[in-house]
């Protein structure tokens, strides 16, 4: 009983609310601007034309800074954004300055400390190198051998084409096992072979071929970097160099964002374990990819930026075409305004009606400039192969800015037509 | 016939200033029109007529005197009171029958009900035709201006005036673009409204032929009512109509 009746008096009120002569005079004034818009279907449409081209200019051009944006930023992860690099220092040694090259401090103890005590670190491998001469048969190749941990793959983004990578078991063992890189292939296995069960030498030790490295091609910095064998890190240790340290220590953090403070958590770890006093300076070194990081997004954004700029002005040229042909219409159309005040148009009705109409155009514009716009994007990625990212931001701002710039470029004309005076507008030849 | 006044307009002066001179348009008009009377207004050009039917129609402000339309004193009115007055009490007829292009007729009929927002769009549309049907021309509700003749343009005019029922329909030269037989048609139609459904209308003109068909002339020169007469005899359009030589056909 009392739903039924509160259901009633709220139908009412919808009522009431509905027929409120404002709500009514704002529905005839849509309908009014419609109506004057359907007369010069031509005109509307190439009005619209502006605002349709300067939206779709708009999305299409972040879409396709976005996407290379983008691109850049998974091509850097794929290269592994988030790896942090440890290196030995220079260190002073008796008043002498020793170069980090020469200078040895990395040791199991550093990586495994790293791998238990480090929350922002999810891998952690360490890197033993050597240069030497590969050899297989008759031919043979000057290459790099580097020692690491299965988790070194995972850490570089590292994918085995063919054939296994190897075990933790290789590694307790220092098996005498490898994986190609795709350069070491090419010069050793020129004909094509699989290598993988091939047995190479490195010098005087010999290796079995258990995989081969997915192509990397080369690194930002110009390195060929797949031109590499790859081995557990005590095979390179125990049987070639004969040594406890390693080069480098490679760990990733567990997301770009945290490499900050992975960075300084390793730091705290390797100074416990070096023993370093709070006065000592570090005898390593820490590094992120982090400024590179920077420096390429900042040159997307300055991209990005660029094109919304020049878009952007289409969007505004578009604006001015609405301001210009709505004068023009209001020129034309004087005889027709100095009707509608006799017949009991106000000021105010014929602002508004000028107003709607100048805004109905753009944002009709605006609808099929969005739907143009990522059209055209999809379009581009297609055809050229561009990557292209439509952001809903770069939507709903360019929306924005053409259902403004029917306001702002309609105002005026709106305005002069509001303020003619009926008995010269309706004598208007 | 009731006898109340529909306007009273009490020494109606109109002044305008042209650079340093001062232009008396209007100097002193006194004259009454009351429900159901066909008034026209006659008079030379630079006689007045336009500024004293800007005035009649609410377009314009007397700089002095008194005009009451339907009671209500039109001198300290707003602009926007201005422009109620006119959608609710007078229904314009004018010599360009100044219909909006690509706009069907019963569009056209429905724009002064658009400024109306108390109506809703069936009341809008049903009136609207009944106006058209008053006009005869129900059936060409659905035709642009350019699909009908002038005197069908101008009979779409004059539904457009009737259809916000107003106290007053104000012509302008309303037969100025017709020959002889439309303007008949017109006339018959004006005297149909007037005699049948007691339409009050003011008609501006300089044609006396035309004035013939209305009970009353009000003649201006110089800005000043000259005469002031009823007619005795009406014209019946109709007849003038059927008096007039059968159409030529070429």
């Amino acid at each position: 009983m009392y739903a039924q009746r509160k259901r009633h008096w709220q139908h009412c009120l919808l009522l009431k609310i509905i027929n409120q002569p404002d709500i009514m005079s704002a529905i005839n004034l849509i309908m009014i601007a419609l109506k004057a818009l359907q007369r010069n279907k031509l005109r509307a449409f190439l009005t619209m034309l502006g605002i349709i081209i300067g939206v779709a200019a708009v999305i299409a051009m972040v879409a396709i800074g976005q996407g290379s944006k983008e691109s850049i930023q998974a091509q850097l992860s794929s290269m592994g954004s988030n790896m942090i690099t440890v290196l030995p220092s220079s260190n002073v040694s008796g008043g002498v300055r020793i170069g980090g090259d020469s200078y040895q401090s990395l040791t199991l103890v550093d990586v495994l400390a790293i791998q238990k005590n480090a929350q922002y670190v999810s891998a952690v491998s360490p890197v033993a190198s050597t240069k030497g001469q590969a050899i297989y048969g008759a031919l043979n190749w000057p290459t790099t051998l580097q020692g690491v941990a299965p988790s070194y793959f995972d850490i570089r983004k590292l994918t085995v084409n063919d054939g296994v990578s190897f075990s933790d078991a290789d590694v307790t063992t220092a098996a005498k096992v490898c994986l190609l890189g795709q350069t070491v292939i090419n010069n050793l296995f020129p004909s094509g072979e699989s290598p993988v069960g091939k047995v190479i030498r490195l010098g005087s030790i010999p290796l079995q071929v258990i995989g081969t490295l997915a192509p990397k091609g080369q690194s930002s910095f110009g390195q060929d970097q797949d031109d590499i064998i790859l081995t557990p890190y005590t095979t390179v240790q125990k049987r070639i160099l004969a040594t406890i340290y390693f080069q480098s220590i490679y760990a990733s953090a567990v997301s770009e964002g945290t490499s900050d403070k992975a960075t300084n958590e390793i730091i705290d770890i390797l100074r416990t374990t070096h023993r370093l006093r709070p006065a000592d300076e570090n005898n390593f070194q820490v590094r992120t990819m982090e400024e590179l990081i920077k420096t390429l997004s900042s040159t997307t954004s300055l991209l990005t930026i660029l094109l919304t700029a020049i878009a952007g002005i289409s969007l505004i040229i578009g604006g001015i075409g609405i301001m210009n042909i709505m004068y023009v219409s209001v020129t034309e159309r004087t005889r027709e305004i100095g009707l509608r005040m006799s017949i009991g148009a106000r000021g105010i009705d014929i602002l508004m009606q000028f107003l709607v109409e100048a805004i109905l155009i753009s944002v009709t514009g605006g609808i099929i400039g969005v739907i143009l716009g990522i059209t055209s994007a999809q379009v581009i990625t297609l055809t050229l192969g561009w990557p292209t990212l439509v952001s809903e931001s770069s939507i709903v701002l360019s929306f924005v800015v053409c259902a403004f710039t029917g306001v702002f470029f309609g105002y005026y004309p709106a305005q002069a037509a509001s303020r003619l005076d009926p008995i010269e507008a309706l004598r208007y030849e | 016939m009731s006898s109340n006044k529909i306007l009273e307009l009490q020494q109606i002066k109109r002044e305008f200033v042209m650079g340093t001179e001062i232009v008396r348009a209007l100097k002193g008009v006194s004259f009454d029109v009351f429900s159901g009377e066909f008034v026209t207004i006659m008079g030379s050009s630079g006689s007045g007529k336009t500024t004293l039917l800007n005035i009649l129609g609410c377009l314009d402000k007397p700089t002095s005197g008194n005009y009451l339309l339907d009671g209500v004193n039109v001198s300290g009115l707003s602009r926007n009171e201005l422009a109620r007055l006119r959608n609710h009490k007078i229904g314009f007829v004018f010599q360009a029958y100044n219909l909006l292009p690509r706009t069907s007729a019963l569009e056209n009929v429905e724009l002064p009900l658009f400024y109306n927002p108390e109506l809703s769009g069936q009341e809008r549309r049903d009136r609207a035709l009944g106006a058209l049907q008053s006009v005869n021309l129900a059936d060409r509700e659905h035709h642009t201006p350019s699909q009908l003749s002038g005197g069908q343009q101008q009979r779409v005019a004059i539904a457009r005036a009737l259809v916000n029922h107003p106290v007053m329909i104000l012509a302008d030269e309303a037969t100025g673009n017709l020959d002889t037989r439309t303007s008949y048609e017109i006339m018959a139609l004006m005297q149909e409204l007037n005699q049948q459904e007691g339409k009050t209308i003011v008609f501006v003109t300089h044609e006396p032929d035309i004035a013939a068909f209305s009970s009353r002339t009000v003649m201006l020169r110089d800005g000043k009512v000259v005469k002031d007469s009823k007619n005795e005899n009406v014209r019946s359009a109709k007849e003038a109509l059927a008096a007039l030589p059968p159409a030529e056909d070429y």
